[in-house]
């Protein structure tokens, strides 16, 4: 280690020069005026504080909850789909319902990191790390359903094409139930290999400043010796890109695919051309909503009201009442070509979801996911944090209601009147559900203590929007 | 990178800066003034610093291409081959190479491909692995901006160099044959 040279006239202060807001046009996305150093000790200081009553309480009960999921989930196992309200009939009920509903969720983190991130959305950095967190956890809630489906899960493997000795019976590549294993472990592995990798340079940062070992060797081992180099970082930033384009395709492709396994079968109701874009618009519809809702909580438990702002929940709600809308234009047209088409069996399927024995779920689909994000239109509730809160978990189980009129109301009355057929759910099924939520509620709240929960190194890059 | 391995006379000098504009502007100036950069070190991607340290484009994307390519290639091959050649088996009388039917999967592979191989490479090129020991400078993963030059012959006029970077306002230099 050489001397240092003290022939430069500017010295190491305190004082950080402030940055006012210049631009008459556009709005700082970050409020606070932060210097870098404020930004590192925000995000960072998070992980180096004991976790409050709140956090406690909120990770214990939604651990309790995923146990009793827990419990459910080993009871069918154990004992068979028999413990499921499901029959002849209706075949795929809770269990498809979740696994749509929780794939659809894993939407919006995807949007957000990638096709944001092509549209250059500056203002997706305060938000892309954890909407990115949910994609994993939504993606492997609804990875349980249709494995624990199968009835023997300890099998799932055969749905790989390897060679094997049963003559190397190969995989039925003509069925969509294949192809959306295949979306879906592609979806995963590039959605965990992109948050990844977003957090590789925060993971640094968080490395050189903590004090406890424990956290420091996890940083030091997850960082992968990051140094910030310039030429790592264009590298990095290549690689970034590349994955963005790649995951663009394949966040569309995901929800397109799930909606194949019912547009593809020739069940009214189903069979529908319609399905793709109206899967995918729901899914990041539902996504945006979750997003929504758990930054909400997290701004306000974690003080984070200066990087989530007012501003970034406004856009998500513009997004919501597009996607919102798109969804509402599926619904119409469903029901027009339900009865343009003129085959009996089509608008019999429409009239009886408007009007049979599951019209309940069917209306409170409508309200919730059609009128409830039109509210959207005003400025005062797309600003109001209250009303945003309400109105996307309304959206979420209008969502969830969505995927059970799909799915349950076309197959319980089919072409054969003599096998009609109603469907409740057992309380294991209602249990494995909601140990799902609670899955995905503690991982999320393991990940806001362990992981810096805001991008730091793609907002050191914004920090200055706007400003001097 | 950082712990280089010291050819005899190779040196290196660190300067810090406060402000990603002043570590740009002084390595265009060092550079146009002939000294060698060797590298930057900054706490997120500064836009322009590759240009201004004399950075390549990265071939990283010709090579995520080519690895979509071969994913795509083995994703269409294994199928057309399991299902018309291997064993073709009849499913509700669909022809043995449905070909539409396999785009998918296709699709899939081939991304899958694409991305774990670019991310692959990444990390190789920049030797980034979990034990490696690669060191830090100081305030650089926080809020520092570090120019790296290398100090490869006597020619090297250390007095022009502090003069570009006092310019630009530099707030410390180190002075190493390897930064601890």
């Amino acid at each position: 280690m050489a001397a240092a040279l003290e022939q430069l006239t500017h010295t190491e202060s305190k004082h950080e020069a402030s940055h006012e807001v210049v631009s008459a046009l556009r709005q700082p996305l970050i409020e606070g005026d932060k210097s870098y150093g404020e930004v590192t000790e925000d995000i960072c200081s998070l992980l180096d504080k004991k976790p409050g009553v709140g956090w406690w309480i909120a990770f214990l009960s939604s651990f309790v909850v995923m146990s009793a999921g827990v419990v459910a989930t080993a009871h069918t196992i154990n004992t068979g789909i028999g413990t499921w309200g499901l029959n002849k009939t209706v075949g795929w009920a809770f269990d498809i319902t979740n696994f749509v509903f929780w794939i659809g969720i894993g939407h919006a983190g995807t949007f957000i990191s990638a096709v944001l991130f092509l549209f250059n959305q500056k203002w997706r950095t305060s938000v892309n790390r954890s909407a990115e967190a949910m994609t994993l956890f939504a993606v492997m809630c609804a990875g349980i359903f249709p494995v624990i489906h199968m009835g023997r899960p300890w099998l799932f493997y055969w749905i790989l094409p390897y060679p094997n000795q049963r003559g190397s019976l190969w995989v039925n590549f003509r069925s969509p139930l294949v192809w959306d294993f295949f979306a879906i472990s592609t979806y995963f592995i590039i959605s965990a290999v992109f948050w990844y990798l977003g957090l590789i340079p925060d993971l640094a940062t968080a490395r050189d400043r903590t004090i406890s070992k424990f956290r420091r060797g996890l940083y030091k081992v997850m960082s992968l010796g990051w140094n910030g180099s310039n030429r790592t970082w264009s590298r990095y930033e290549t690689v970034y890109l590349v994955l963005a384009a790649l995951a663009t395709p394949l966040v569309l492709s995901v929800h397109s695919i799930v909606s194949f396994d019912f547009a593809t079968s020739v069940i009214p109701g189903w069979h529908s051309t319609i399905f793709p874009p109206y899967f995918v618009a729901g899914a990041v519809f539902s996504g945006f909503a979750m997003v929504m809702t758990l930054m909400i909580a997290v701004r306000k438990l974690l003080r984070l009201e200066n990087y989530i702002t007012v501003q970034h929940l406004e856009n998500m709600c513009k997004v919501t009442l597009l996607t919102g809308s798109i969804v509402s234009l599926a619904y119409l047209t469903e029901i027009f070509i339900g009865f343009y088409s003129g085959n009996p069996n089509e608008s019999f399927v429409i009239i009886n979801r408007s009007l049979g024995s599951y019209a309940w779920a069917f209306w409170t689909m409508v309200t919730c996911n059609a009128i409830v994000p039109q509210l959207f239109w005003s400025k005062r509730i797309r600003t109001s944090i209250p009303a945003i809160f309400v109105l996307s978990i309304l959206v979420n189980v209008g969502m969830w209601f969505e995927r059970f009129v799909i799915i349950v109301t076309s197959l319980h009355r089919d072409f054969l009147p003599s096998s009609w057929a109603s469907y409740t759910p057992t309380l294991t099924e209602v249990t494995i559900m909601f140990g799902s939520f609670g899955m995905f509620f503690t991982f999320f709240l393991l990940f806001l203590r362990l992981f810096p929960v805001i991008s730091m190194s793609e907002i050191k890059g914004v920090v200055h929007y706007a400003r001097r | 990178m950082l712990a280089v391995k010291n050819t005899i006379n190779v040196r290196y000098i660190a300067v810090y800066f406060k402000r990603q504009e002043d570590l740009k502007e002084a390595a265009i100036e060092a550079r146009e003034s002939g000294f060698e950069i060797h590298d930057a070190f900054t706490p997120f991607p500064v836009h322009g610093l590759d240009q201004a340290i004399g950075l390549k484009r990265s071939k990283l994307t010709w090579i995520a291409f080519i690895a979509g390519a071969v994913g795509l290639t083995f994703g269409l091959g294994l199928q057309v081959w399991t299902s018309a050649y291997d064993w073709p088996l009849n499913v509700g009388g669909k022809p043995f190479n449905s070909f539409p039917l396999f785009i998918p999967v296709t699709f899939e592979l081939m991304v899958l491909f694409s991305g774990l191989i670019a991310i692959g490479v990444l990390l190789v090129r920049n030797r980034l692995w979990l034990f490696s020991k690669k060191l830090t400078f100081d305030r650089v993963t926080d809020d520092r901006f570090v120019l790296v030059l290398k100090q490869a012959d006597a020619a090297f006029d250390m007095r022009k160099a502090l003069k570009i970077f006092n310019k630009h306002g530099a707030i410390r230099v180190i002075e190493g044959d390897q930064f601890v």
